[in-house]
Order: C-alpha cells, then sequence, then structure tokens
C-alpha cells in the first residue's frame, strides 16, 4: 500500500465515521432540535409537554377574533390535525393572517388556552409577484392548496 | 495528469493573470445587472411586498457560504492526500472570503427576519447551523496562523475543515429534517423551484456574480501569496549572499 492509498483511507474512513456519529447523535437528539411543537405533538410527545413551549401550525381559518382594546387577539392554531386556542397582547407581524403559518412562544393555563407572549410569523417557499397572485386569484384558479400546506412543516 | 499541471507556480501565475479581467469584468457586468433586475426590475411578492428584494443579496450571500466551505473541504483533501502545492493555498485564501459571504448572510438574513418574521434572530436549526459555519471559518483562519511552521496550520486548519464538513449537509436539510422559522428552499429542491421566473433571473445573476466574485478574489489572494512565498525566497537568497 502506498503512503497516498493510506492517507486516502485513513481521510475517507474518519469522514465516514465523523458522519455516522453526527448521524447518530443528530437522530438521539431530533426532539430536542425541531424549533416548535404542533398541536399534535402537545398531546403525544414528551418532550412537549412542558410548561414553557413554541407552538407552530397554521392560524386556522375563521378562527381570528381581534378583541375590542385593539391589541389582544384570540385564534387557533392547528396543523389541520388537532387545534390549539390561543390568545396573544401585543402586535402581530405584518405576515401574520388567517391560513399563515405561525411561531407562537407561551405556556398553556388551566383553561386549555396557549397564552403566547410572542407570535413569529412564517412564510412557505413560494415566491409569487403580487400581480401574478392577483390575476389568478381574480380568474378563481387561485389554489390555496397549491402553496403546499404542508402540516408537517408548519 | 490534468490535476497536477497546475502545481508549477509559474505556470498558475499565467494561467491566473490571463483569466482574472475577464472574470473582473463578468463580475461587475452580472453584479450590476442581477441588483438593478432584482432591486427596480423585479416584481414585489404576493406576501412579503417589497421586502422580498433583500432575498436578492441574501440568498446568494448563504448559497457562496457553503459552496466556499465545500471548496475548502475539497482543497484539504486535495492537501493532505495527495499534497497538492497550491491546495493549502486555495483553502486559506478562501476561508477570509467564505466567512464574509457568511456573515453577510447572517445580517441580511436578520435584517428580513425582523420585518417578514417579527425577530431578528431565531434559535432553529438554520439559523444556529449557519452561525457554526461562521465560527468554522474563523476557527479555520485562526488554526491556519497558529503555529510558527505554516505547514503544520495548513495541516491541522485541513483537518478541522474536514471535521467541519459535516455540517454543510446538516445546513443544507436542517430546514427538511426538523421544523424551523426558516422557509424550506425554494429553489435547489426536489420537484422544481417554487420561485416565479420574474424573480428567479435577477436572484441567478446575482448567483453567479457572486461566484465570479469569489473567483476573482481567490484568484488575486492566491497571486498575492505566491508573490510573497518569491520576496521572501529572493530576500533570504540576498542575506545569504551579504
Amino acid at each position: 500500500m502506498t503512503r497516498k492509498r493510506r492517507r486516502m483511507y485513513i481521510v475517507f474512513s474518519g469522514m465516514l465515521t465523523l458522519g455516522a456519529a453526527t448521524a447518530l447523535i443528530l437522530t438521539a437528539f431530533s426532539d430536542n432540535i425541531v424549533l416548535f411543537c404542533s398541536p399534535t405533538d402537545i398531546q403525544n410527545k414528551a418532550t412537549c409537554a412542558k410548561a414553557d413551549i413554541r407552538l407552530g401550525g397554521l392560524v386556522e381559518e375563521e378562527s381570528l377574533d381581534r378583541g375590542a382594546d385593539g391589541v389582544t387577539v384570540s385564534f387557533r392554531v392547528t396543523d389541520l390535525t388537532n387545534s390549539i386556542p390561543v390568545t396573544y397582547k401585543g402586535i402581530l407581524p405584518d405576515l401574520f393572517r388567517e391560513g399563515q403559518g405561525v411561531v407562537t412562544e407561551g405556556t398553556i393555563n388551566a383553561q386549555g388556552v396557549f397564552v403566547a407572549r410572542e407570535v413569529l410569523a412564517k412564510h412557505d417557499e413560494n415566491y409569487i409577484p403580487k400581480e401574478v397572485a392577483d390575476a389568478l386569484k381574480a380568474s378563481g384558479n387561485w389554489h390555496e392548496d397549491a402553496q403546499t400546506k404542508d402540516a408537517d412543516t408548519y | 495528469m490534468a490535476f497536477d499541471y497546475f502545481a508549477n507556480p509559474a505556470r498558475f501565475l499565467r494561467l491566473a493573470n490571463a483569466v482574472l479581467p475577464w472574470c473582473v469584468g463578468a463580475t461587475v457586468i452580472l453584479l450590476a445587472s442581477g441588483l438593478y433586475l432584482g432591486l427596480f426590475v423585479a416584481p414585489a411578492d404576493y406576501q412579503q411586498g417589497e421586502s422580498v428584494r433583500i432575498m436578492y443579496v441574501h440568498v446568494p450571500a448563504a448559497w457562496m457560504a457553503m459552496f466556499v466551505y465545500t471548496n475548502i473541504a475539497i482543497a484539504s483533501v486535495l492537501s493532505l492526500i495527495w499534497r497538492h502545492p497550491l491546495a493549502d493555498l486555495a483553502a486559506s485564501a478562501s476561508a477570509p472570503i467564505g466567512a464574509a459571504f457568511t456573515f453577510l448572510a447572517l445580517v441580511t438574513g436578520s435584517l428580513w427576519g425582523k420585518p417578514m418574521w417579527g425577530t431578528w434572530w431565531v434559535w432553529d436549526a438554520r439559523l444556529t447551523s449557519v452561525l457554526i459555519l461562521f465560527f468554522l471559518y474563523l476557527g479555520h483562519m485562526a488554526l491556519t496562523h497558529a503555529f510558527d511552521n505554516p505547514a503544520r496550520g495548513a495541516k491541522a486548519a485541513a483537518v478541522l475543515a474536514l471535521v467541519g464538513f459535516v455540517n454543510v449537509p446538516i445546513i443544507k436539510f436542517s430546514v427538511d429534517w426538523w421544523n424551523t422559522l426558516h422557509q424550506p428552499a425554494s429553489v435547489f429542491r426536489a420537484g422544481g423551484p417554487t420561485i416565479h421566473p420574474d424573480m428567479l433571473w435577477p436572484l441567478i445573476a446575482m448567483a453567479l456574480g457572486y461566484t465570479l466574485f469569489y473567483i476573482t478574489l481567490l484568484l488575486l489572494r492566491i497571486k498575492s501569496d505566491l508573490i510573497g512565498a518569491r520576496l521572501r525566497t529572493l530576500d533570504s537568497l540576498r542575506q545569504d549572499a551579504a
């Protein structure tokens, strides 16, 4: 075996081992690497059964209720399987609307309502010119489903 | 073997000098047209409005952050196994450029995150892994210069570059493996881009412009390193003669 070949074996086996070790570690910790828990996760996953969590999902259609005081809002966050009611007092990001992905941070109170301290908006991977989106909506060819509302990633 | 061809520094310098003016010209044209198309011609997004224009600076910077690191890893393999004389130079010359691209991606991402997401920063898998990439670049630069013997510094940095390379696929797939605040990929994804062609073309022009900018800087830095080494040799020869 030439020295060059031996160095090659050492480098590539080293990288392979390191890659495998990293994959194992990431798999073991995958529940902790996620940013948020979906409403279903909160019911099922032990790592989501904490007092202080991030709840993520879509703002359920026709669930948004802006309070009379102008700063309190309530809505439901859904993963299209389960949903959880959320209340929040404060300024919402511009992207916040029904059907939008959101990540909220807070606690679940005794009534099962998620009291949010912070509401962040997600945007998906679709980039469409405003004119094109308006034209599609005007012609009735706009499919909200086509915007890949994948319950798994939201 | 073509691979050994540029092991001769003089031959490399001749080629670099021939290619450099073309690289500079193409960089200027691509970046100027890409910025004009992205900032003035491209349409506003249906959700993000005019803020989407940060994409034309942010996304190519993030691609370059990963591309330059991948190049450093390839150069490190060439250095560690085949002892290619220019590989260490290519790696050490690339590191600060890659660090700058990573920094640009982090800063523009933060500026984009505030109006869209509602926060400057969040510890999700994508943002955190890119921050780790930035620290890997800084570590690579520090390690390269941490030894009196430059060859030892280059070797240590090459090992670090290969160890840190596991982070590159983690960055790429972080948005698919775990839920994040950061969006999934819009361009390099199974099923094709989910970005309208009117917005995709300026983005491609910017990405090519950034790539040529990197090549230009890389050639210039390797060239100056080679000339510096030649000057040091001449200097020591003169001292020996005196």
